[in-house]
């Protein structure tokens, strides 16, 4: 237990989870994607849906899309924030099946015209779970380094991959593997114990077979 | 290292002949893997940022629910005109700890102590301490790691969640990091410490989490006053010498077994207690229905 999660985090309130949580699921969202994005579709699920308007859920997840972090002032105040850098957005209501009962449904379009779809779980405390990627089911916190790689379901890839990290001497801590079908698409999503430089990630962008990575520091 | 238990806590203090709030900065710092001077930096950035939460008060500013705001105001008003029963300093602990819990509501910028929801306890005890004995900074840094390293005791051997344990876990917690941090303040023991948190988790043990709505609001900004109360309470019998009959890490294991009981409708859901009753159901009613 981290002393500064009993006197901390500093967040704009009222809720750790519906706040706090949500701020971050925006804000990881917005790295994942790569760049700002300029259309937001956003579904809110479960206690998001039911009670997210009492605590500023909506206000916090366009916050964090926006960049800001769970202390930014700005924070209540992020609509008009939104309208000045070029995001339009829309929220709804939706179901989601064996979802954590306070999450959400990012469809993204970026600046350059990348699409992303993203499901975010608030999970108490202001941590969060990153739980669906671009269709991929998969589970993590983006409190350490991630690195994440959507590569050619071919092998060989993993290895390389790992090898690339091993040359930076960067210990991987935790390692998942997706893939949405035999010989199709698979993401890997790698947590390590040092930042990952963007020079890393480019290398790994250029190796056969990688589709795309993207890194959360 | 992580403890597990306040009596380990306090036996290491004793052995390595070190200040608890010392230790419990050492002892966290390694674990996070970052150096005691950026720990203190980050410890001393809370504090002002509980200050600021503090100043950032606007009376006439009213919660999206309308249901917070306006009584932290009240509340100084009332010790100003001369007619409070509890004098002075209560009465500006009162009055903070309902402003801190109205800037939460407001969506202002606080220091989750150990959450949200409770945010306004331990500021609400050291703030107006710090004022009426002319303390600085230093002192209520190493207060803040006393609160700390208490609550993680908490935190490990029970809960600081209300929807895991109820509101005994937030408001209950907070109380008893508080009540450490007020006695070692006014020069009491460890020993009168691991008292004072535990006669504060005794007082509050039990207690529900019913917000109204699920929302961080009724009865939580109120509640917030009462477990700064109930914090200078406990510290003030511990300082005494009043004893706890029953060691603190028993007091906290109770709580998490009566967390372990309570009934998802008084953890954190809105569906029991305060919130279930007839005009929290119709304000519900109103208020979401209108923004759907």
């Amino acid at each position: 237990m981290d002393i500064f999660d009993l006197i901390g985090p500093i967040m704009v309130g009222p809720s750790s989870s519906h706040t706090a949580g949500a701020v971050r699921i925006g804000l990881v969202s917005r790295k994942l994607l790569g760049e700002p994005p300029v259309e937001a579709e956003l579904y809110l699920y479960g206690s998001f849906a039911d009670t997210g308007l009492g605590h500023g859920t909506d206000k916090a997840l366009i916050a964090g899309l926006l960049g800001m972090e769970p202390d930014d002032e700005r924070i209540p105040h992020s609509f008009e924030y939104a309208e000045k850098a070029g995001l339009e957005f829309s929220f709804g209501v939706t179901e989601l099946r064996a979802a954590h009962p306070n999450s959400v449904l990012l469809k993204l379009r970026g600046k350059s015209g990348a699409e992303l779809e993203i499901v975010g779980a608030s999970v108490g405390g202001g941590r969060i779970q990153i739980r669906r990627l671009g269709g991929m089911e998969l589970c993590f916190t983006a409190e350490q380094p991630t690195l994440i790689v959507k590569n050619e379901d071919q092998p060989g890839s993993v290895a390389d991959v790992s090898r690339v990290l091993a040359q930076q001497g960067i210990n991987i801590g935790t390692f998942q593997v997706n893939r949405d079908g035999r010989g199709g698409c698979a993401v890997m999503v790698i947590e390590c114990d040092a930042p990952i430089r963007q020079d890393v990630v480019n290398t790994i962008s250029n190796l056969p077979g990688i589709l795309g990575a993207v890194c959360i520091n | 290292m992580v403890f597990y238990s306040v009596k380990q806590l306090l036996q290491v203090a004793e052995q390595r002949a070190l200040p608890l709030w010392k230790l419990i900065l050492d002892a966290s710092a390694e674990e996070s893997g970052i150096s005691p001077e950026q720990s203190w930096g980050m410890m001393s950035q809370r504090l002002q940022a509980m200050r600021q939460a503090d100043s950032s008060y606007d009376p006439a500013q009213r919660s999206k629910s309308g249901l917070s705001g306006g009584d932290g105001e009240k509340m100084r008003l009332q010790v100003e005109s001369g007619r409070s029963i509890c004098g002075d300093f209560i009465g500006a602990v009162l009055s903070a700890a309902l402003r801190m819990g109205e800037c939460n509501a407001c969506m202002h910028c606080i220091v989750a102590a150990p959450t949200a929801g409770a945010c306004g306890v331990l500021p609400a005890v050291l703030l107006p301490y710090g004022e009426k004995y002319g303390l600085k900074d230093d002192a209520l840094i190493r207060a803040l790691y006393i609160s700390a390293g208490f609550g993680a005791v908490i935190a490990q051997r029970a809960s600081i969640s209300g929807a895991e344990a109820g509101c005994q876990a937030e408001i209950g917690s907070a109380s008893a990091m508080a009540a450490a941090a007020l006695v070692y303040l006014h020069g009491g023991d460890n020993e009168q410490m691991a008292n004072a948190v535990a006669i504060a988790l005794k007082n509050m043990m039990g207690l529900v989490c019913d917000p109204v709505a699920g929302l961080v609001e009724v009865p939580c900004v109120k509640r917030n006053a009462a477990g700064a109360m109930n914090a200078l309470t406990a510290a003030e019998l511990a300082l005494a010498g009043i004893g706890s009959h029953i060691p603190a890490d028993e007091v906290i294991d109770a709580m998490r077994a009566v967390g372990e009981v309570l009934p998802s409708s008084l953890r954190e859901t809105g569906r029991g207690g305060i919130a279930a009753s007839p005009t929290a159901q119709a304000f519900r009613e109103q208020f979401f229905g209108k923004g759907k």
